[in-house]
Formats: C-alpha cells, sequence, structure tokens
C-alpha cells in the first residue's frame, strides 16, 4: 500500500474508531496531564542515573509479569511447581526470572568453587570436572524448550484451571551455553556394556533418571549458561544436564554424577512417577519425548479482547522430535481453520512463535491452535488422547485446548464435546 | 636471547607432551582429574533392582516401625495412610483400573529396590542421607510389611532386596507406543470440519484458580 495522503486519513479513521467507539472491556485509565498536548511528568526531571539498578530489572509497571503457583497442587512449597506467564511474553525467548520452576527439596545454594560432577561406572577412566574443567571444553550454544511431563497434566478430565499460565507455562525456552556429553565422555570413555545412564542431582532430592546412551551421545549437555548469564540457582545453578525435546523432569538441575551402567536404574521418578497410567491399570513407562503442542497466548483467559476491529493472535508451538511445520488456528471451535504466520527462526526442539490477524465484530469465538512438525504429526484433540490413554494419565497431555471469547470480550478456557 | 627462548620453548612443549601422551592416552582434552574408588564409594548411593549397589546392611519390619514412627509418621501417618496432602504409602490394591486410582509403594511401585534407593537418598524430607542403611532396611521392611508383601519378621537386607517381588511388577508397559494417535502424516480438516463445538465444561465454573 502506498502511503498517500487518502491512506494516511483513512488510517487514522480507523484508530480513532479502535480508540472510543468499539472498546469493550477497555476503561481508560490515563492521567490526561501527561497527554498531548500536555508535558508529561516524566520529561522536565532527571531520572535515575547510571548504576542505580546495577543488574536491572523490568519497569515496576510490569510487576504483574511474575511466575505464579498453585498451592492447593502440592504439599509443601519445596517440592512444587509455578509456572511462567506465557501470555504475557513476546518472540521465544524466555527471560530467566520467568523460567518456571520445578523443585523436588528447594533450591540447592551451591558455591560454584565447590561444584564436581563425577562420571563413574562403565567408563574406563572414572573421572571428576570442575565448572572450569567443562568450560575449557568445546562450547555449544543452543535454544530448546523445556517442558514439564505435566504440563497440562489438571485438564485431563476436563478444563479445570482457568487461565494460560496454569494450563500451559510449564513450559520455557532459553538459549543454553554449555559442553556436549558425547565431547565430556572423550575424556572418560565408554565400555561396551554401558547401554544407561543415570544423571544425578545433588540437591536434598538426589532427583535421579535413567537416560538411554543413544539420546546422551545424540545431543545432551552438560550447561552453565542460560541467556546469556549463569544458570539461575532455580534452574540448576551452576550446572545441569539438558535433554532436548525430552521431559523436563530428565533434565538434572544442580548435577553432580552420570553413571554409567547395562541397565535401567527404575528410579522413583521413572517408576512410582513420570509413568502414564492407562484404564486398565497398566501403566506406560519411559515416555519420554514432548511431542508437538501449541497454545494461543493472546487472546486467552488472562489476555482478554480489550476492543472490537483488528487484533492480532498470538501464540507458540514447539516439538520435542524436531522443527514445527505449521500452525493453523480455528476461531470457530475447530469447524474452519487458517494457516498462521511462523517467525523465524525456526529451530529444532525450540519454541516457535506464531501470529494470525484478525477482525473481531463483538462475536462469540472459539478459539483454537494446531501444531504440525517436521514428522508429519498433528496436535490431537483431548477425545483422541482419551480414547486411547484413559483419563488418568496426568502426564504428556499435549491436546489442543479452547478459549472461549465471550462477547464483551472476556475469555475462558473451556471443554468441548 | 631469541634463541634462549626458543630452546626453552621446545624442552617445555617436549615435556609437555611427554606429560599428556603418559596421562591422556585416549583423551581428548586432557581435561578433569581421575575419581579415587574412595570418591566414587561416597557418591555412588543408588540401588537397582537386582540388588546392584545396596549397601551392607539389614532390617526387621519389627524394628521399623519405630523409626518409622520418628522419622516418617509426622507426613505420612504411623501406618503410611498420609497426613494432609502428604502421600500414602499404603493400600491401594485393585484401583489402578477406577476411575480415583490409589499409587502407593504397595499398589504401584514395581521394585523394594526404588524405595530403598529413594528413601535412602531423599527421606526424611528436608533431612537427607541421614538415616543408617540398617534403619533404611527397617523402614523399607516395614512399609513392605504394612502392603502385605512380607512378615513382620522377615530380615531385608542387601542380599535379598533385589529378589522382592512387588504386587505391580508386571504392570508396566514397554516401549513407549507413541505417536498413539493416528493423525499422523494426514492432511488435517481446514474447511467444514466435523468437529463436535458444544460447550461441556468451563474452568470458571470449576473455580479452583487461584485469585489476583
Amino acid at each position: 500500500m502506498k502511503f498517500s495522503r487518502r491512506n494516511l486519513i483513512k488510517s487514522l479513521a480507523a484508530l480513532g474508531s479502535v480508540g472510543f467507539s468499539t472498546k469493550v472491556l477497555a476503561q481508560d485509565k490515563s492521567n490526561p496531564n501527561n497527554l498531548p498536548p500536555n508535558l508529561p511528568e516524566w520529561t522536565p526531571d532527571l531520572g535515575a542515573g547510571v548504576d542505580e539498578n546495577p543488574y536491572g530489572s523490568p519497569s515496576e509497571f510490569e510487576s504483574n509479569v511474575i511466575r505464579r503457583n498453585v498451592p492447593w497442587l502440592t504439599a509443601s512449597s519445596q517440592s512444587s511447581v509455578n509456572f511462567t506467564p506465557l501470555q504475557d511474553l513476546e518472540g521465544i525467548v524466555t527471560p530467566n526470572g520467568l523460567c518456571f520452576e520445578r523443585h523436588h527439596g528447594g533450591v540447592a545454594e551451591i558455591n560454584p568453587t565447590d561444584y564436581r560432577l563425577m562420571v563413574n561406572g562403565l567408563v574406563n577412566r572414572e573421572m571428576i570436572f570442575s565448572i572450569e574443567d567443562l568450560k575449557r571444553f568445546p562450547q555449544v550454544n543452543k535454544f530448546y524448550f523445556l517442558e514439564c511431563a505435566a504440563n497440562g497434566g489438571m485438564e485431563w478430565k476436563g478444563a479445570q484451571l482457568n487461565g494460560c499460565q496454569y494450563t500451559f507455562g510449564m513450559v520455557h525456552n532459553v538459549q543454553y551455553t554449555g559442553v556436549k556429553l558425547s565431547d565430556l565422555l572423550r575424556e572418560t570413555g565408554l565400555k561396551p556394556k554401558a547401554k544407561w545412564v543415570l544423571a544425578e542431582g545433588s540437591d536434598t532430592s538426589g532427583m535421579t533418571r535413567s537416560i538411554p546412551i543413544e539420546k546422551i551421545l545424540d545431543d545432551c549437555l552438560i550447561v552453565w549458561a542460560m541467556n546469556g548469564e549463569a544458570l539461575r540457582p532455580e534452574q540448576g545453578y551452576p550446572a545441569r544436564l539438558v535433554v532436548p525435546g525430552w521431559e523436563g523432569n530428565m533434565w538434572i538441575k544442580w548435577i553432580r554424577r552420570l553413571e554409567f551402567g547395562d541397565k535401567p536404574y527404575m528410579t522413583r521418578e521413572e517408576t512410582s512417577k513420570y509413568t502414564d497410567l492407562l484404564t486398565d491399570g497398566k501403566a506406560r513407562m519411559f515416555t519420554w519425548v514432548m511431542e508437538a503442542k501449541s497454545v494461543v497466548t493472546s487472546p486467552s483467559p488472562e489476555k482478554p479482547i480489550l476492543y472490537k476491529g483488528t487484533q492480532q493472535l498470538r501464540g507458540l508451538a514447539w516439538s520435542g522430535k524436531g522443527k514445527i511445520k505449521r500452525v493453523d488456528v480455528s476461531l470457530d471451535g475447530g469447524k474452519n481453520w487458517r494457516t498462521a504466520q511462523l517467525h523465524a527462526p525456526i529451530m529444532t526442539k525450540s519454541l516457535v512463535r506464531f501470529t494470525l490477524p484478525f477482525e473481531w465484530r463483538g462475536e462469540e469465538l472459539l478459539i483454537q491452535s494446531r501444531a504440525m512438525d517436521e514428522t508429519g504429526y498433528v496436535q490431537p484433540y483431548i477425545q483422541d488422547l482419551q480414547k486411547i490413554r484413559g483419563k488418568n494419565s496426568i502426564y504428556h497431555n499435549n491436546s489442543i485446548a479452547t478459549w472461549l471469547v465471550s462477547k464483551s470480550g472476556k475469555v475462558d478456557n473451556v471443554r468441548l464435546g | 636471547m631469541y634463541v634462549w627462548v626458543k630452546i626453552v620453548s621446545v624442552l617445555l612443549l617436549t615435556t609437555l607432551i611427554g606429560i599428556s601422551s603418559l596421562e591422556a592416552s585416549d583423551r581428548a582434552f586432557n581435561l578433569g582429574s581421575i575419581a579415587t574408588s574412595q570418591q566414587v564409594k561416597g557418591w555412588d548411593i543408588d540401588v537397582r533392582p537386582d540388588g546392584v549397589g545396596a549397601p551392607i546392611g539389614s532390617g526387621t519390619a519389627f524394628d521399623g516401625e519405630e523409626i518409622f514412627a520418628e522419622q516418617c509418621a509426622s507426613c505420612h501417618g504411623d501406618f503410611g495412610e498420609g497426613v494432609d496432602r502428604w502421600p500414602e504409602l499404603v493400600g491401594g490394591e485393585g484401583t489402578l483400573n477406577t476411575h480415583d486410582p490409589l499409587k502407593t509403594t504397595g499398589s504401584y511401585w514395581p521394585y523394594a529396590s526404588t524405595m530403598f534407593d529413594y528413601i535412602y537418598r531423599a527421606m526424611p524430607f528436608g533431612a537427607s542421607q541421614s538415616l543408617s542403611y540398617d534403619e533404611t532396611y527397617q523402614i523399607v521392611a516395614y512399609l513392605l510389611y504394612m502392603n502385605d508383601i512380607i512378615d513382620d519378621d522377615f530380615v531385608l537386607s542387601d542380599q535379598n532386596i533385589g529378589s522382592i517381588k512387588m504386587p505391580n511388577q508386571d504392570g508396566f508397559l514397554l516401549p513407549d507406543p507413541r505417536p498413539d494417535v493416528s493423525n499422523i502424516n494426514s492432511n488435517p480438516c481446514m474447511e467444514n470440519c466435523n468437529v463436535p463445538v458444544k460447550i461441556i465444561g468451563k474452568a470458571r465454573d470449576i473455580d479452583v484458580t487461584p485469585e489476583e
């Protein structure tokens, strides 16, 4: 479109109509003294100087953008989980302070000087590495999503929690800096019988998971940095395991040991937990990969539609099996779909941002998104999963959610059937 | 001066190569240090289903009742029935295929070794690795007894923990059958799709979402 005078006038007219006549839920709380043609209150005076806040923090006006938990879910905050505020984030990078937390015995406080990683078992040399040793290996910098296997676990039986944050927020996406385990293990060597690794944390829960050696040698990392700075304590400082595309419980934080053996170890976390109970009472075990999934982050229960007219629907998609190939969006509960725009970079086992513009005239909407990954896998409906797995699985609910937009612009998490 | 530096460098280099070829053999980067068997012993605390890794020790349920009451009952109850939201450890047989499954050590856990491994490494909550090996065997024996798996005078030990048969040992399926839905490599419907669009549930009505 040429930016002609006529178009400019049309655009201004459109803006005017959005700002006034089509308001739904929005309340204008602006202070008129700060609006044109007046001089805003922050203009005449000097602001804070450098070093006022040497690390920096978000604007005070963003104080609602925080992790939140559901207190009734767990018996103690030390063995609990909170959720990433996906509805407030843009792009694909989760800020370090907003990455959801899942601890089994609280956050271990570790002086990196006293940190050691032990490698033992079926290796040629049992060895110990300091954090400085790790940083001298060839390094890689990779974006990966981390999703808890129980993300959406409360939604198996029906729409239960009314929020994007609470139903999808056990996922985050950061750039990791670390060493490939395939490089680290060139120091220890591996015995031919080594088939499984026990990864063990040094927190009070001594978190442990068994991982097959093929995965360890394929793309697993020991990392010390996220988004350009040291790991946050709640994300495993000074070092954690990265298991791309696989359930978050395996990404052992505060990692202290890798033991190589010829059989899986059958730890508490891979037997009594993180197993998927089916209707006949049998349970699936070792269900590691996180299948393709997507969510519309806005509109969402926390992000109602405030104005009629032009909207920018946004969302996130991801797959533990590779790259996201396509995301479709429906505004009528799945009857008709439009393909959303994917925003570069589209990386393997990383969140991908999608957007879709649409016009809203105040009608009821049933918003859904449907991800496809490069394997051809299409994100299923909950009924597809329930038919095969029942309703007691807890884990691995990657189904399509539905947001009901009511005529007022309010948004609700609903279940269709 | 230059020649001297060069000679020293050559000597240094020779020494370094000499050391590294002795120490490193096939090591690629010559980083890290060799772990002593004593260092490994201190941290290698895991126990496998076949009993590999089980530390020397033993205990009976009879002995375990007292230590369980002291160390475990405040959260799990005197009989493993669970207090408040803390986990139940006993019961649940026959519930796994119902609408309200109760997963306990007795009804769900496939291996006694996992109980020993977990209790020793992570319990009591907030005082992990403070139990002795004998105390841990006693507590595991008490839980097995409470779940009708062994008698109260059965001596559980490193010798037999790998041969305890748990009721749900065969209750787990491998390998992972996913993708288990049929919509693979299909062209998903884009227009006039036949899907149910009736609202059958609203999270707002359930009313369990935390309020701001």
